[in-house]
């Protein structure tokens, strides 16, 4: 059972004069999921989905999407249907309406979603008859969103959506992202808000520096990633921890502190062979993880 | 019923979702043939992915407790099941403890009660009783 992914790099890579923008990335998003990927302003996310949408040319690597390779022009016209994306430099008809760009889109579409666009229409609260150069920068991006969930397309790519929108604005955009999943799109959304990828996201993709620091499902996380407090009297060497599983090991004094991504009860039993004087394990949140592999990159 | 999803206790959603349910079997709150939202619904109730209440929800029909219907979500199907496992041997270990008691007082020793339970176990077995 192993479904073809949406998106697959291998190996991706953008420089800049002589910066990597992103380096060597591989990455597979499965079918009918939601995805995150999480990173810092100016890790690479961006520059990653502007490769994988045809906009900028690799500078090494492949990648594919929807199965397509993304440098084949043959194949853009086809991808560019399937697809859908919003980002924060979105160009919108500055001069049309908002029900006139409704009107000039959903004539490209014929999959176009009448449900869909009423729905988000009353939710968003977009006034129909504003021209859009007159639109707030949060109501744009609705409107972007809106154009683009009402596509019903097979994969939806968005580059912080929840950029420019409020409290309320972002639990809309959350809710909408659940539903377009339920009705089979699959959903690849860049981000740097722990909290929102946290909660809605099946799995996570982590990026910095232009580097993959992170792949796993949510669940996983969860369930298996820990931090482990010790206390020894003689502290083991460091290297008698280290076993497959173990993220981090950091001491203090006679406190050692593990991160460990899996097998936390068999590096509990190994660290045991040690005396410790006390033992403490807890879960760790997708917060802690982050900022750990930001750390220590 | 509510929910709760808590993102800090190092448990995935699909198994919360999992014990909420079962203990609102086990409490009453949700009772044989009551109706769980759809899939969809719930997932934007708790705007969580759609994979997750899925995930549950099909993990309980395994386990017995939701029956999913298709396109009307899914049903309670509490039905009597036998007691737990646990309870049973507790309710056994107690009689044991009495029969002993019992054949204490009647002047038997412990070695010759331990003979007899043995010879009655290996009995069966040798007749092939369950």
């Amino acid at each position: 059972m192993n479904p073809t992914p949406v998106i697959e790099t291998i190996g991706l890579s953008k420089t800049y004069g002589k910066t990597d923008a992103v380096s060597g990335l591989n990455l597979r998003v499965m079918p009918n999921c939601i995805t995150a990927f999480l990173g810092l302003n100016g890790a690479g996310k961006t520059t990653t989905i502007k490769m994988l949408l045809g906009m900028i040319r690799p500078s090494g690597g492949e990648a594919r999407v929807l199965g397509r390779q993304i440098d084949s022009s043959d194949e853009s016209v086809e991808l560019r249907r399937s697809v859908a994306y919003v980002s924060e430099s979105q160009r919108l008809y500055d001069y049309m309406t908002v029900a006139q760009i409704i009107r000039f889109t959903r004539s490209f579409y014929p999959a176009w979603c009448a449900d869909t666009e009423k729905t988000l229409l009353r939710m968003y609260e977009l006034p129909p008859n504003r021209k859009i150069k007159s639109l707030s920068k949060g109501m744009r991006r609705k409107l972007a969103l809106l154009l683009a969930f009402a596509r019903k397309p097979d994969l939806l790519i968005l580059d912080e959506p929840s950029d420019g929108l409020d409290p309320v604005g972002i639990e809309q955009l959350l809710e909408t992202l659940v539903s377009q999943c339920s009705t089979g799109t699959s959903i690849f959304f860049s981000s740097h808000q722990i909290a929102e990828v946290e909660r809605v996201a099946d799995r996570v993709c982590m990026i910095h520096k232009g580097r993959l620091v992170m792949d796993a499902s949510l669940d996983e996380v969860r369930e298996s990633y820990r931090q482990i407090d010790l206390v020894f009297n003689a502290l083991p060497d460091e290297y008698e921890l280290r076993m497959p599983g173990v993220e981090r090991i950091e001491s203090r004094g006679h406190q050692v502190r593990m991160i460990v991504s899996a097998n936390a009860e068999s590096v509990i039993e190994r660290a045991r062979a040690y005396y410790p004087s006390s033992t403490e394990v807890s879960p760790i949140g997708l917060r802690e993880i982050f900022l750990d592999r930001v750390k220590e990159n | 019923m509510f929910f709760k999803l808590n993102t800090s206790i190092g448990q995935p959603f699909y198994v919360q979702l999992m014990q909420q349910i079962r203990h609102a079997a086990e409490s009453g709150a949700l009772q044989d043939g009551d109706q769980l939202p759809g899939i969809r619904t719930l997932a934007e109730e708790l705007v969580v992915s759609p994979n997750t209440v899925a995930r549950a929800y099909s993990e309980l029909e395994h386990e017995g407790l939701l029956e999913l219907r298709q396109g009307s979500g899914a049903f309670l199907t509490i039905k009597r099941r036998a007691r737990g496992l646990t309870e049973r041997v507790q309710a056994a270990s107690r009689k044991v403890e009495d029969l002993i008691e019992e054949l204490h007082q009647e002047g038997l020793q412990d070695n010759e009660i331990w003979r007899l339970f043995e010879t009655a176990l290996f009995h069966r077995a040798e007749i092939g009783a369950e």
